[in-house]
């Protein structure tokens, strides 16, 4: 074989072997010749893949020329790879949108606006239908960003062996109140909750503080600059708000003292023994903690009760403590949105139409793994859950009293405002400084985000 | 860790460069035929290409980022050295610095001792192939499954560790959740999961000395610990530099056992500067401020490498 030859043979296998790799490596997508399309659409919630890969197919049998593609990524890499994807110009058409991500979207104009679609077909989508408001979350003046898909409020579970060993009854536990001064009944409750390893609870003037072997309360520190597990609900109950408007506020008002008390009140619970000290608080989550005993009693969202469908009568589910303004929850509302540089529009919003529709919602509804946003197909969802033994009902409590719901706050910087808000809380939590002089300084930065 | 691949090519230059100089050196045997310039091209187009496409590129693009408000999504308008005047105000990337320079001391440190202590056991000790292999193992596990195993073995409340530490009436300790353990303990995770791998190379560096040397030095009645600190550590000081250098830019690289264990927490006690380059860059969508502290970091690292090669004097032997 000569040189030239072999040069060439070489260069061919170099290039073969270049576009073989590359050939193998890329995905397949987009529409066929045949006027059949292809939607992409994203979730992060692995549970409620069957539900709606359930909508996919009943919407194909419906429109045989569009097949919808369901990609399901866990909730650490959702957003980095959407990002990603939208840099590319390869983005979903649809996917499962979050109040807390939607204002970058929208600042950089990657959102559909929903609202001409919805005019060139003016009925066929009744916004009386959805539980509390959902659908203006969405909504910035005249520009509708997505529809609602559905939503969580949050709740206490509690271990109920160690109620009845505390002498706590389900009644007790849906009555409590709190306030920060010294905790009210919810803080009793928390006492009662925890032993030490002799076996005195917390409330027995013999409780050894240093030597717990059940904690009666697992708060959540990392918990952005929402408190949605947490903090924010009895904050909020306690008279705070998050900001000047909701959503896109600008002005925050993080240095309020009713949170500040609020924050002081958790650090104190670990002081005294209640719950973890934060540095040497589980890294695991808190339902894990909860399972293996050693707490008796933490927040859950209602999105998470159906991990207990299995163990009903191990767990009682309780509403939040009554705070000095009342009981309060945050509620937080998904939704559905187009994207803007999409290859189908006309057919993602058929899609996103289906999503937003009884006929969907019901089937999602049925499952019971989360409250779809049409008030009736969350009936089911409490229906569903009833069958196996869970209380839903302390969910929906919150929406039956004026106020007894807020937004979680919708702004921009998001990222950052959660970051700072939760390092300051930690530091709270690791008593490195208290909760006035940390807030104060972190609501300084997070408004210099928006001069 | 990345970049760890890169280290093997190296490591065989390192060792054939101190031959020293041969008395004369031949003149070439080959004549210079047209041709073998192109053929030569073809055997490095491969690598070349994918120089150009993931390293040259990239880089050249990050470079130009870092003078833009590019935000991932949308337009990039050119800012100046603004990037560069804002990271230099803002303490969470000087915490950052100072974090992962902590994290560098603390690994690179444990683990180039215990590699050395290692290598030599092996060198002088067993040259047993099952054992070398053994001490593979760990780096053998992908770094998010060690990150894992670690997260459970070490948890402050079910841990195992923690478990036999109150079993011990000890504890319990926060190790990854403890603001002043947190860094230390990911610093010696990663230690377990590279001191084997170190202790190979510098095994391989080992096996190059003569054993003439420890021979006579044994006959003149040298002991083992004066083997080590007169033959073993001076000729294996070529080695020894690259094992450093290599060690230092993969340590400063540190971010998956971070991201699976502390997320940089709590508060910033964990948050190194890779993690929160990946922050700015992918939670809060700030690229260009991104692209600024990791053409910084890019900097710092090339000075670090520069004197430490100069210190070690890496490119002289004493085996000449």
């Amino acid at each position: 074989m000569n040189t030239k030859t072999l040069t060439k043979t070489l260069g061919l296998a170099v290039l073969g072997g270049l576009i073989a790799a590359t050939g193998a490596c890329s995905g397949s997508a987009g529409a066929g010749s045949d006027g059949q399309v292809t939607i992409q659409y994203w979730l992060w919630d692995d549970a409620q893949l069957p539900a709606y890969q359930q909508c996919a197919d009943d919407f194909t049998q419906a429109n045989p020329d569009i097949t919808i593609q369901i990609t399901q990524t866990a909730w650490t890499q959702y957003w980095t790879n959407l990002a990603t994807q939208i840099a590319a110009n390869a983005a979903p058409d649809v996917w499962v949108d979050h109040v807390s991500y939607y204002p970058q979207f929208v600042a950089d104009k990657q959102i559909e606006d929903l609202q001409p679609y919805i005019d060139q077909d003016p009925g066929s989508l009744d916004f009386d239908q959805y539980v509390s408001n959902l659908a203006e979350l969405w909504q910035v003046g005249d520009i509708r960003y997505g529809l609602p898909k559905d939503w969580d409020t949050i709740g206490l579970i509690v271990n109920r062996q160690a109620a009845a060993d505390a002498g706590l009854t389900a009644d007790d536990l849906a009555n409590l109140t709190w306030n920060p001064t010294d905790g009210g009944s919810f803080e009793q409750a928390i006492a009662k909750l925890t032993i030490d390893q002799a076996g005195h609870r917390g409330d027995d003037p013999d409780f050894d503080k240093s030597k717990v072997a059940v904690y009666g309360f697992l708060p959540e520190w990392a918990d952005g600059s929402q408190g949605q597990n947490l903090w924010g609900n009895l904050a909020s109950s306690n008279g705070f708000t998050y900001a000047d408007q909701n959503p896109f506020g600008t002005q925050f008002y993080y240095d309020s003292p009713a949170l500040a008390a609020t924050i002081d009140w958790m650090a104190e619970l670990s002081n005294k023994g209640y719950a973890p000290q934060l540095d040497v608080q589980s890294s695991l989550s808190r339902l894990d903690v909860l399972k293996a005993g050693s707490g008796a009693m933490t927040s859950i969202g209602s999105f998470n009760q159906m991990l207990y469908q299995d163990t009903p009568d191990d767990y009682i589910f309780a509403p939040l403590p009554t705070g000095p303004q009342g009981r309060m929850s945050a509620i937080n509302g998904l939704s559905n949105a187009m994207y803007a540089g999409g290859q189908h529009k006309d057919q993602a919003w058929q899609w996103i139409e289906y999503l937003a529709s009884p006929a969907c919602q019901d089937v999602v509804g049925d499952t019971g793994v989360i409250f779809p946003a049409v008030q009736e197909a969350s009936d089911r969802s409490v229906a569903a859950r009833a069958e196996v033994g869970l209380d839903a009902a302390i969910f929906l409590a919150y929406l039956d009293q004026p106020s007894g719901t807020f937004l979680i706050p919708i702004a921009e910087h998001g990222g950052e405002i959660s970051q700072i808000i939760q390092d300051a809380i930690q530091s709270v939590g690791l008593h490195q400084t208290d909760a006035q002089t940390a807030l104060t300084t972190a609501n300084a930065r997070v408004n210099a985000l928006f001069n | 860790m990345t970049g760890w691949g890169k280290s093997r090519g190296a490591i065989t230059d390192g060792l054939s460069q101190p031959v020293g100089p041969a008395p004369r050196p031949p003149r070439p045997l080959r004549r210079h035929r047209r041709g073998d310039g192109r053929v030569a091209l073809i055997f490095i187009a491969p690598i070349l290409v994918g120089f150009a496409v993931f390293y040259l590129y990239p880089t050249v693009r990050g470079l130009w980022w870092s003078f833009t408000d590019f935000s991932l999504i949308g337009q990039a308008n050119f800012v100046g050295l603004d990037n560069y005047a804002a990271a230099l105000r803002d303490f969470e990337f000087w915490n950052s610095m100072r974090v992962t320079l902590c994290y560098v001391i603390l690994n690179v440190g444990s683990q180039t001792v215990l590699a050395l202590l290692l290598a030599t056991l092996m060198h002088r000790l067993t040259r047993s192939v099952i054992l070398r292999t053994t001490l593979l193992l760990p780096w053998l596990v992908p770094n998010v499954t060690v990150g894992l195993v670690w997260l459970w073995l070490l948890d402050a409340d079910l841990g195992f560790v923690n478990r036999l530490l109150g079993s011990m009436d000890l504890g319990p300790v926060g190790f990854f959740t403890n603001p002043s353990l947190g860094i230390m303990t990911v610093s010696l995770v990663n230690t377990w999961a590279y001191t084997g791998y170190n202790a190979l190379l510098l095994y391989a560096g080992m096996l190059q000395i003569p054993p003439d040397l420890y021979e006579s030095a044994a006959i003149d009645g040298a002991g083992e610990w004066k083997l080590f600190s007169r033959i073993t550590l001076p000729l294996l000081r070529p080695v020894l530099a690259l094992v450093l250098v290599v060690s230092l830019i993969g340590s400063f690289q540190i971010f998956d056992t971070v991201a699976v264990t502390t997320k940089g927490g709590p508060v910033n006690a964990t948050r190194v500067i890779y993690y929160y380059i990946y922050q700015q860059a992918f939670t809060y969508f700030h690229l260009g401020y991104a692209a600024t502290m990791a053409i910084l970091l890019v900097l710092v690292l090339g000075v670090l490498t520069f004197v430490q090669l100069r210190l070690l004097r890496a490119s002289e032997s004493q085996l000449a």
